[in-house]
């Protein structure tokens, strides 16, 4: 049984500062009206009565910009053109009051960059050294259907502590090692009996997801039936490819690398990419095998609902946060495009 | 945990110009540190990425041989920005190549089998790797009879002139040299775009008898129907794709076929394999 620790709210600024003398701690705060996961400075506390965050937490692993290689165009440095890893650590963090759903998704995304070939050292280095801290959800929002994709509101997948609110303090669950670190280094240790109350409260807060989205017939479905399905025009048609679903979604991890320099100086660095701009695929001839606004938004759908079940036999790579639903301004609906794609058959919508 | 993003360094050894347009050029480079060329072992088939400083990466086909050691070399279109950069760098130059990336031709199977070369422009770099691994003292005996199509747009672009004029004098590769058109009374080979040639020259298919096919989509689609009819089944044909990559390692996203990664899975991939994905090369 998981070992519960009470975390009282009133009097933990002495808590954070001794965090932060340990800890990266990046949490959501508020700012113009906007909730999003920041760096947490000295004096300043997390926010966490929140739905969820605009954006993602996926930046805490996986920043927009990250400097991987450095190196020198000095034409008197021997080691001109000589390209070197840009870091050799990665700053201890913690990321607290993450929900579950994006907990989860860093689960999902980290089977793409640790395979058996190669190992991904920025991705994986900055993982290792981040200590999850979760939220569970008691409110989730109108367009949450994180149930419907394997997890829930109190999913304890990928986390290191799951922490529920409730109302004067929280319960805090530990679920490794190192979520047992961080409670000793804020200083947290006053033991709860908890588990009545956690599974009452899962309980009710799964209930509270409205949103069902079938997803189970997915990968009996033809991968090429799917792709020539008729529909994908009419999904696309709104759609201005401005790429908000791919920058907001925490499954989402395409990026693209280059080349900067400053004076005699340079660095080769990854951004983050998305499949939604005809860039991403142009070849040099400018021939470009997914040019149409169709074929892109395909491809975002097809990769998450089908390529991705097909490929690692672990379900959607969605964890039904709702942000593209939530953001996209047109309306586009992930929730009714999978049901689209579970229940189509070539022989009743023809090809 | 190895960094595969971290290119080994090197140096160009040797710059050389392939093609009357200037065009296409052939990059021998060696490595800095010994040991690095140890590291990138690879078989013919693979690519690599040309990594040069404040430009950018290229993937690229290996051009040289496993067989051959002591460098590694690419020959490389002028096209973009990297590869334009890369034509006006010079011999001693330093840079960096990052790899061996991708799967090879299927080796293992290709035992003991009749193969038949189909290639393209410039998209013969690759098959030259391959070529001169089978004609190796040591390999040739593991395959069969092996012949080569091989078709560009006039004599003057050719790749690797040298070589093709040898591999004509051997009795154990049969050449089939063609070109579009040329104005050369002295032509001494085929005059007609490749699928022509194939039909006419390549020899019948069957199950110990693989093609191997690397071109232009145009030349590929009207060779696929040629190789079709000569007896090569799709099981038996294999092909070798390009799309816009950056990472190389399965990692960055934009090089997939359906749910296979070009760069990862492929770049060599049958027929077979092919008609099971979306056409979105």
């Amino acid at each position: 049984m998981a070992k519960t620790i009470k975390i009282d709210k009133q009097q933990w600024q002495d808590n954070f500062s001794r965090l932060l003398g340990t800890y990266r701690v990046i949490a959501p705060q508020v700012k113009d009206d906007v909730c999003e996961f920041r760096k947490l400075a000295e004096g300043e506390l997390p926010e966490l009565a929140f739905a969820n965050t605009r954006r993602s937490p996926k930046a805490a692993v996986f920043p927009q910009t990250e400097i991987m290689l450095e190196y020198s165009l000095d034409e008197h440095d021997p080691e001109k053109n000589i390209m070197k890893p840009a870091t050799d650590g990665f700053p201890l963090t913690a990321v607290v009051g993450i929900r579950p759903c994006d907990a989860r998704a860093l689960t999902l995304v980290r089977l793409n960059f640790d395979t058996p070939e190669y190992q991904d050292p920025y991705w994986l280095g900055r993982y290792e050294n981040t200590v999850f801290v979760g939220l569970a959800c008691d409110a989730p929002d109108p367009v949450c259907f994180c149930t419907s994709t394997g997890g829930g509101p109190y999913d304890e997948t990928g986390l290191d502590i799951l922490m529920s609110d409730r109302g004067d303090f929280f319960l805090a669950r530990v679920l490794s090692d190192k979520g047992e670190t961080f409670l000793e280094t804020a200083g947290w240790k006053e033991p709860a009996d908890d588990d009545k109350a956690f599974a009452a409260s899962r309980k009710t807060a799964e209930e509270k997801i409205v949103s069902a989205v079938p997803n189970d017939r997915l990968a009996e479905k033809s991968l090429l039936d799917l792709h020539a399905a008729p529909f994908w025009d009419n999904i696309a048609f709104a759609c201005i490819n401005c790429g908000t679903c791919t920058y907001l979604c925490p499954t989402c991890w395409c990026f693209d690398i280059q080349d900067e320099t400053y004076g005699k100086k340079g660095v080769r660095m990854r951004n983050w990419d998305s499949c939604m701009f005809p860039l991403f695929t142009m070849h040099t001839t400018g021939h470009n095998p997914r040019g149409e606004k169709a074929q892109r938004v395909r491809q975002r759908f097809m990769h998450k609902l089908k390529y991705f079940v097909d490929k690692y036999g672990q379900g959607v790579m969605c964890t039904g946060c709702g942000r593209c639903v939530r953001s996209c301004p047109v309306n586009i609906d992930i929730r009714a495009v999978c049901e689209r794609m579970n229940d189509y058959t070539a022989e009743t919508e023809g090809a | 945990m190895k960094n595969p993003y971290l290119p080994y360094p090197v140096r160009i050894d040797d710059i050389k110009n392939e093609t009357v347009d200037r065009s296409l050029k052939t990059f021998k480079f060696v490595f800095i540190n010994p040991d690095d060329e140890e590291r990138f072992a690879y078989r013919a088939g693979q690519f690599a990425e040309l990594s040069i400083p404040g430009q950018g990466e290229i993937p690229i086909g290996i051009a040289s041989s496993p067989v051959e050691k002591g460098f590694v070399k690419f020959t490389v279109n002028r096209a973009g920005v990297v590869t334009t950069y890369l034509h006006n760098m010079k011999a001693g130059d330093v840079m960096g190549i990052r790899g061996p990336l991708g799967n090879s031709y299927p080796w293992e199977t290709l035992q003991g089998k009749n193969i038949l070369i189909v290639g393209g422009g410039f998209a013969f770099t690759t098959l030259r790797s391959s070529i001169i691994y089978m004609l190796h003292p040591d390999n040739r005996d593991k395959y069969g009879n092996i012949d080569v199509v091989y078709g560009a747009r006039s004599p003057g672009m050719l790749l690797y002139l040298d070589e093709l004029a040898e591999w004509e004098k051997r009795d154990d590769i049969n050449m089939h040299i063609t070109v579009d058109g040329t104005d050369d009374p002295d032509w001494k080979y085929h005059v007609g775009f490749v699928p022509p040639v194939v039909e006419e020259n390549a020899p019948e298919g069957g199950p110990d008898s693989y093609a191997i096919i690397c071109g232009p989509p145009v030349m590929i689609k009207f060779t696929l129907p040629v190789l079709e009819k000569l007896g090569y089944a799709h099981d038996n044909i294999i092909m070798s794709l390009e799309n816009r990559m950056k990472c190389g390692i399965g990692m960055c996203g934009r090089c997939n076929i359906g749910k296979e990664l070009v760069c990862k899975d492929g770049p060599v991939f049958t027929l077979s394999e092919l008609n099971q994905t979306p056409k979105e090369y």
